[in-house]
């Protein structure tokens, strides 16, 4: 068998795939508090629990209403995007003013409130939620065997993510997203309705979240926990492409799941800790991240 | 359709924060009149700019826009009803090009330039449309700050500070553009530090002091009253 550095090249593609598929979520994950943290000035410590939901909403329109995966592709995001829209005005919108560590708290208080509601309905030990069948098996490559799933979730997330970088650097809409990042006030005061564009960026946010959680469930045990597990390495991507850099967000979340896939091949100890140490360099040389700009 | 008011401002109090700025000001534009808040620095002429446009943190008494009771109205709807404010600081967006930053007010009312009538009146403005807005010189963001409300067919224009800082050629064609305006109809409440610039182009002169005005001097008047003005504004 052929080797390389000592370890079988046969191991490589796959893990390089499923280190893509880890960074897809990422991707999305990050983009989404990229946008909420640009446009709400808030670190959304409750994106974790939104991915959870999404998860559990396609679980739960599948066991309790039989709508299938790709419905629940649409309508869990809705679902969960309605969630963040109540939030929004309930309690986050009274935070806007305030420093960040306020709407950090408070959202790492939802999390911990939601995650406890779910544990408690649900337990721990996870739900399972099949692929569908339209994306079962794989595609043979000769040299490796390609899960058709992950190609999904790939594909789908990197044109999500496109779609919507394009619609903030390149449309009206995104013009109108920009200035009211960059001046509220002004870009209200030119008769923008920029309390209603904070409660939709909200929404839209956690329904990136929520369709992350869609896509993951397949894949991961749809569990309480499975949105604290991954939203400790999605605020790393996001510090190390720079906070509030869109670009950064997507470019950083597929880079670092490529660099622990490679890890899992190569130093498969060190796989679960890279990202980290990724970030404490970058925060050394970068403090404001890769794609962010200094202040 | 001269003589009828466009904008009334009444007993308006405003603050930020706990600083009360603004202790009554009362003043009215006609439709299709020019009127200059002068004063000195900090006698609240700016802030009565922002208080109109509900940018202040808390405000009281009345702003009638066209008719329209604006003082409890957020500050999109109140630029709705066909208001185009050009701050102080300019408010040139850095995350825009040139052009993004004029495309970007929303349209208010029918009737505003279009995009050609704008960069005829700005050449500058086109050859620079793909520049980041605040890589431009100062006098480019001023005429850039004034450009893009004259798209979105407010018909009240709200211009502050609109001379300062600027090179006396570029001042000069910025009066020149309000004299353009002025005969195409547009309403005008300009706020100015240099009187030379403000003198010429209003029809009526409003001397603003510790956040309420004190004496109000019409186009006609100004020979007579030259050196009360100058008392009160030190120049």
């Amino acid at each position: 068998m052929t080797e390389i550095f000592g370890v079988p090249l046969l191991a490589l593609p796959s893990q390089l795939v499923l280190g893509l598929v880890n960074g897809s979520f990422y991707a999305l994950l990050s983009l989404g508090l990229a946008i909420i943290f640009g446009m709400l000035n808030i670190i959304n410590f409750a994106h974790g629990a939104f991915y959870m939901m999404g998860a559990f909403a396609s679980w739960m329109l599948l066991t309790y209403f039989g709508v299938g995966y790709f419905g629940a592709l649409l309508l869990a995001p809705l679902l969960v995007g309605t969630v963040g829209i109540v939030i929004e005005r309930l309690l986050l919108q009274r935070l806007y003013r305030l420093d960040h560590l306020y709407g950090l708290l408070l959202t790492f208080g939802l999390a911990l409130i939601i995650e406890g509601l779910f544990r408690d309905q649900f337990g721990v030990s996870g739900e399972t939620y099949e692929v569908p069948e339209i994306l079962t098996g794989a595609i043979d490559l000769g040299f490796m065997a390609l899960p058709k799933y992950r190609v999904w979730v790939i594909g789908v997330s990197t044109l999500v993510c496109l779609a919507t970088w394009l619609t903030i650097e390149k449309t009206r809409l995104g013009s109108y997203l920009r200035a009211a990042t960059e001046n509220p006030q002004l870009t209200q005061a030119f008769g923008v309705n920029v309390p209603l564009m904070i409660m939709v960026t909200y929404a839209f946010g956690v329904g990136l979240a929520a369709l992350a959680g869609v896509m993951a469930a397949p894949i991961f045990q749809v569990s309480p926990l499975m949105g604290s597990n991954l939203i400790i390495v999605v605020f790393a991507v996001v510090v190390i492409g720079g906070m509030g850099s869109i670009l950064g967000a997507i470019v950083t979340g597929l880079m670092l799941g490529l660099i622990e896939g490679l890890a899992k091949v190569f130093y498969p100890e060190g796989s679960a800790t890279v990202v980290f140490v990724i970030m404490a360099i970058v925060l050394i040389l970068r403090p404001a991240g890769l794609f962010g700009r200094e202040k | 359709m001269s003589g009828v008011e466009y904008l009334r401002v009444t007993g308006l109090h405003a603050f930020y924060g706990e600083s009360h700025i603004l202790h009554g000001m009362d003043f009215s534009v006609n439709r299709g009149e020019c009127v200059s808040l002068l004063g000195r620095n900090g006698a609240g002429r700016t802030t009565t700019l922002r208080a109109i446009m509900g940018l202040t943190s808390r405000r009281t008494g009345s702003v009638m826009v066209n008719g329209v009771e604006t003082i409890r109205l957020p500050s999109h709807r109140i630029a709705q009803l066909g208001i185009g404010y050009c701050p102080e600081e300019r408010g040139i967006y850095a995350s825009l090009t040139c052009e993004e930053n004029l495309l970007m007010p929303p349209t208010v009312a029918s009737g505003g330039m279009t995009l050609d009538e704008i960069y005829t009146l700005f050449p500058n403005l086109k050859e620079r449309r793909h520049s980041q807005g605040t890589r431009m010189s100062g006098g480019e963001q001023q005429m850039l700050a004034m450009a893009r409300i004259l798209r979105t067919g407010a018909r009240l224009l709200l211009l502050d500070e609109i001379s300062e800082g600027l090179a006396p050629v570029i001042v000069q064609r910025l009066a020149e553009v309000i004299t353009l305006l002025k005969s195409q109809g547009y309403t005008i409440l300009l706020v100015e530090q240099n009187f030379r610039f403000a003198a010429p182009l209003a029809d009526r002169m409003v001397v603003v002091e510790h956040g309420r005005p004190c004496i109000e001097i019409a186009q006609h008047e100004l020979s007579e009253k030259s050196e009360t003005l100058h008392r009160l504004l030190g120049v």
